[in-house]
C-alpha cells in the first residue's frame, strides 16, 4: 500500500533503482533522477552503506538524537528491527506500519500517523548513528554488553575554544537523520520512529533543517549558507570513489569489525549572529571567508571550484588572509584530510530579544574523527575570525554503522549479532 | 478539564452502535458474619484469608492514626470492591461479590502506594461467563470503583469546602490535593457531563477576565485564593458552589450508563490529562501540586484497564503483559518523587527528571491506546 506512486515511476523503477543502488554507491540514474526533478523518487534504503551520506543531498532536515531507557539488551535490539522495517517502509513511500493511515482497526489508533497521506517517498532517507554512551555510561560502566565492541575514536569530542554547548540538545545514545525533498516526509518519519520508541527509547533533542548548505554530488550546485556565502566547495563528492574509500567510508582494519562500510558522523549546531553580520562591510565579509560572495571563487581566482592560491600576495599582503576560513579550513592545511559536510540551515524563529534563532547546523561524515573533524574544528575554534559571528551551541559524535543488506537485515546487526 | 465535547459524543454515539452494556446493581448481603480487618499505620491484620464464592463481607476498622482504604484486588489490580476515607477509629463495611479464585487483601494507610498486602483465596464455584457477560462485568467492576471513589469525593470536597469557609488556610491547602485524588482517578466520567466539568476544574484560562473573573469557580480558584492571595475571606460562595457542582457530578455519575468503549477511552483519556497537564505543570499552577493529580490519573487509568482484565486476557494476552509492564514502570517512575503520604511539588522536579516521568507516559499510553480496538473487537 503506497501513500502515492511517484508519476512516471512504476515498481520496476523502484527496483531498477535499487539494483544500481546495491550494487554500487551511487547509481547513475538516481543522479539523473535527482538532477532533472526526481525529487519525488524513492532512495533505495538497502545497499553496502548506509543511503543518506553520499545520496545527492535532499533540501530537508529532521534530525533527531534519543536516549535509551531501557537496560535490556533484548528490547534494543527489538526496535532496532521495528525501526529498520519501519524506515525501509517509510523510504519506499510507505506507511510506518501495514496497516496504514486508516486501514487499521477502527476502534484503535492507526498504525501510522498519516501526515504523509498522499505524499510520494519525496527522497527519503534515514540513517542511524549510535553515540559513545550507548556503549559506556559517563562513569565508564559498560550497556548493552557491547562495552568492547566501541571504537577508540568514537568518544565523546574534546571541548573546543568558545564552545557554548547547551548539555540538553547535544550527545544521545542513537540518532537518526532523516532528509527529504518534502519536509512532511523527514517529520513523518522521526515522529513515527519515535512513537514505535515509545518506552525503550526518548528523544533527547532534535532539529529541522530547510535548506541544504552542501552538495554531496557534482550534479548538485554548491548551495549558500545563511551568511550569503557558499562553503565547502571542497566537500567529497559521491562520485570520487577512490576519496570515498580513504576519507568517508571505515575499513576494515580501522577498529572494531563491526564498523567497517560505516562512517562517523559529527553534528554541530552553529547560532548565526545574521544582525551583526548583516552590518559588516562587503569587504569584511569577504575577507573573513576568503571567498567573494557572488561567484564563491576564492580571492584572488575567478571560478568557484578554483584551487584556491593561499601564497598570492598582493601588496605584500596574502590575497587570502592568513585567519581566512577556507584557508583554515581547507585539507591542505591539515594533511589532507577531508570531511563529507552535510548540513542544514535552520530558523528556529527568535530568541528573547528578537534576533533571528538562525544558523548552520553541521552535520559532516568522515573515515575517524581524529584526523578530520577535530584538528580542523582545533584550528577554526583557535584562529577563525567567523567566530565573532557563530556560536557552537550543541554537539554531537554519532558511529553510523554500516548499510542494511536486504529485507532480513536490520539497523546495528553487525553490532549487537 | 479538558474541552472534548466531540469524544463524548462520539463514545455516545459508540454506546447507541450496540456497544453500551445496561448496568445492573450487584446484590448485597451479609453471608456467615463480616471478616474483621484491623487496619494500623503499618499493618493490615484479615482475620481469615479463605472465604466461600459468593457475597463477602469485610468489617475494616482503622486502629491507626492515618485515613486509610481498603481494597480487594483480583489479578492485575482489578478492583474487586473497595472502602475510601476510613478516618482513625471508625469501622466501615466492605460487601463485595467474589466468585472462586486468588485474590489481595490491602490496607492503605495514608491512603498512597501499593498498600500492605495480603493473600485471599475464595473456594468453591468459579465465574464462568459469557463474551457478554464478561464486558458487563467489567463495566459493573468499574462502576463499582466510581461508586467508592463517589463517596470518598463527596466526603473530602466536603472537608475542603469547610476549611475554607473556617478560614482554615492551612488546613485547606493540606487537604486540598487530597481531595482531588477522587476527582481526577474518575475525571472522565465526570468530563461526559460538559457543563459540569469546568464549574468545578476550569483554569484561570478559560475567562476572559483570568483569575479573578466572576465566572471563574470551582478547585482552581480556590488553589487560587489559598497560595496565591492568601485570603479565604469572601471564598465562601465559591466553595458552597464547588459543593454544589460535586454532588451534582456525583450523583449524575450514578446513573449514568458507561459503554465498555468509555472505560477502555477513558483510561487513554487519564494518561493523556498527565501528558499534557500535569508533567507541564498547567494543572495545579498556584499550588504545584500536580504530582498528586498525576498519581490519581494513573491510578484510574489502573483502575478502568484492570476492570476489563478478563476480557483482554482472554482476548489479547501479550497486550496485558505489555500493560503491566508499563503500569508498573510507571509507577515506579513516579515513585521516585514521592515525599512522605504525598510527592515532591512540581516546581521542585528538573527538566530531567519531568522527561522521565513524560517518557513513562508515552510508554504506557501506546498500549493502553489499543484497549479500546481489543475491546470494541
Amino acid at each position: 500500500m503506497k501513500r502515492r506512486t511517484a508519476i512516471g515511476l512504476g515498481a520496476g523503477g523502484v527496483l531498477a533503482a535499487g539494483a544500481g543502488f546495491a550494487a554500487g554507491r551511487l547509481l547513475p540514474e538516481a543522479t539523473a533522477a535527482q538532477a532533472d526533478g526526481g525529487a519525488d523518487e524513492a532512495i533505495d534504503f538497502f545497499g553496502a552503506n548506509q543511503a543518506g551520506i553520499v545520496t545527492p543531498a535532499q533540501d530537508r532536515l529532521h534530525f533527531a538524537a534519543f536516549d535509551v531507557l531501557t537496560e535490556d539488551r533484548d528490547d534494543l535490539v527489538d526496535l532496532l528491527k521495528a525501526w529498520t522495517a519501519a524506515a525501509a517502509r517509510m523510504c519506499g513511500g510507505d506507511y510506518a506500519g501495514p496497516g496504514g493511515a486508516v486501514g487499521g482497526d477502527y476502534y484503535g489508533p492507526p498504525e501510522d500517523t498519516g501526515e504523509a497521506q498522499g505524499l510520494p517517498a519525496s527522497g527519503l532517507t534515514l540513517t542511524i548513528g549510535f553515540g559513545p554512551s550507548l556503549f559506556t555510561t559517563a562513569d565508564g560502566a559498560g550497556r548493552f554488553g557491547i562495552a568492547d565492541r566501541r571504537p577508540e575514536a568514537l568518544q565523546p569530542l574534546p571541548g573546543f575554544p568558545l564552545d557554548d554547548l547547551d548539555p540538553a540538545i547535544s550527545g544521545g545514545d542513537l540518532c537518526v537523520q532523516a532528509c527529504a525533498n518534502d519536509p512532511q516526509v523527514a517529520v513523518h518519519a522521526i515522529r513515527n520512529l519515535s512513537r514505535i520508541g515509545f518506552g525503550t527509547v526518548g528523544v533527547r533533542w532534535s532539529q529541522l533543517g530547510f535548506g541544504r548548505t552542501s552538495s554531496t554530488s557534482r550534479t548538485q550546485a554548491t548551495p549558500r549558507n545563511l551568511m550569503g556565502f557558499k562553503d565547502g566547495t571542497a566537500n567529497l563528492k559521491a562520485e570520487e570513489t577512490e576519496a570515498l574509500d580513504e576519507h568517508l567510508w571505515v575499513a576494515a582494519d580501522d577498529g572494531p569489525a563491526w564498523l567497517a562500510g560505516g562512517s562517523y558522523m559529527v553534528t554541530r549546531r552553529i547560532r548565526m549572529m545574521v544582525e551583526t553580520w548583516d552590518r559588516t562591510s562587503l569587504a569584511e565579509q569577504e575577507a573573513i571567508f576568503g571567498r567573494d560572495k557572488s561567484e564563491g571563487a576564492p580571492l584572488g581566482s575567478a571560478a568557484e571550484f578554483d584551487e584556491p592560491d593561499f601564497d598570492a600576495t598582493e601588496g605584500g599582503q596574502p590575497v587570502i588572509p592568513e585567519l581566512a576560513h577556507v584557508r583554515l579550513a581547507h585539507p591542505s592545511n591539515h594533511d589532507g584530510a577531508r570531511m563529507l559536510r552535510r548540513g542544514y540551515s535552520f530558523v528556529d524563529g527568535t530568541d528573547d530579544l528578537g534576533r533571528l534563532d538562525a544558523g548552520l547546523f553541521f552535520i559532516a561524515y568522515q573515515r575517524d574523527p581524529r584526523r578530520a573533524f577535530i584538528p580542523v574544528q582545533e584550528s577554526l575554534a583557535a584562529n577563525d575570525v567567523l567566530n565573532e559571528y557563530i556560536k557552537h551551541v550543541s554537539s554531537g559524535l554519532f558511529a553510523c554503522p554500516p548499510g542494511v543488506a536486504d529485507a532480513d537485515d536490520w539497523w546495528g546487526r553487525t553490532l549487537f549479532a | 478539564m479538558r474541552h472534548h465535547r466531540i469524544a463524548a459524543a462520539v463514545a455516545a454515539a459508540l454506546a447507541a452502535a450496540g456497544l453500551a452494556a445496561c448496568t445492573e446493581k450487584p446484590e448485597e448481603g451479609a453471608d456467615g458474619g463480616p471478616i474483621a480487618v484491623t487496619a494500623t499505620d503499618d499493618s493490615c491484620e484479615v482475620a481469615a484469608t479463605e472465604a466461600e464464592a459468593g457475597t463477602v463481607t469485610f468489617a475494616v476498622s482503622n486502629d491507626g492514626t492515618k485515613v486509610t482504604e481498603f481494597y480487594v484486588y483480583a489479578e492485575g489490580n482489578r478492583v474487586m470492591g473497595e472502602v475510601e476515607n476510613i478516618t482513625p477509629g471508625l469501622t466501615r463495611e466492605l460487601i463485595v461479590e467474589l466468585p472462586a479464585d486468588e485474590y489481595e487483601t490491602a490496607c492503605k494507610p495514608g491512603m498512597t502506594g501499593e498498600g500492605i498486602r495480603g493473600a485471599f483465596t475464595v473456594t468453591g464455584e468459579a465465574a464462568d461467563l459469557s463474551d457478554d457477560e464478561a464486558i458487563q462485568a467489567a463495566v459493573d467492576s468499574y462502576k463499582t470503583y466510581i461508586a467508592s471513589q463517589s463517596e470518598a469525593l463527596l466526603d473530602k470536597t466536603g472537608e475542603f469546602t469547610e476549611a475554607v469557609k473556617a478560614g482554615d488556610v492551612e488546613g485547606a491547602k493540606a487537604l486540598y490535593p487530597v481531595a482531588r485524588t477522587y476527582w481526577e482517578r474518575i475525571e472522565p466520567v465526570a468530563e461526559i457531563f460538559g457543563d459540569l466539568d469546568p464549574k468545578v476544574d476550569a483554569r484561570e484560562d478559560d475567562f476572559p477576565a483570568g483569575p479573578t473573573d466572576p465566572a471563574f469557580t470551582g478547585f482552581h480558584r480556590l488553589e487560587y485564593d489559598l497560595w496565591i492571595t492568601g485570603d479565604v475571606s469572601a471564598s465562601a460562595p465559591v466553595a458552597d458552589q464547588l459543593m454544589t457542582d460535586v454532588q451534582e457530578v456525583v450523583e449524575r455519575a450514578a446513573s449514568e450508563e458507561l459503554s465498555p468503549l468509555q472505560l477502555a477511552n477513558g483510561a487513554k483519556e487519564l494518561l493523556d490529562e498527565i501528558a499534557t497537564g500535569k508533567i507541564t505543570g498547567e494543572e495545579d499552577r498556584y499550588s504545584h501540586t500536580d504530582l498528586w493529580d498525576f498519581a490519581a490519573n494513573l491510578e484510574g487509568s489502573e483502575a478502568a484497564v484492570a476492570s476489563m482484565r478478563p476480557v483482554l486476557e482472554a482476548r489479547d494476552p501479550d497486550l496485558v503483559a505489555e500493560l503491566d509492564e508499563q503500569f508498573a514502570a510507571a509507577h515506579a517512575a513516579l515513585e521516585a518523587h514521592r515525599d512522605g503520604d504525598g510527592w515532591r511539588l512540581h516546581n521542585e522536579l528538573t527538566e530531567a527528571e519531568l522527561q522521565a516521568l513524560s517518557d513513562a507516559i508515552n510508554a504506557l499510553a501506546e498500549p493502553v491506546s489499543r484497549v479500546a480496538g481489543v475491546i470494541a473487537g
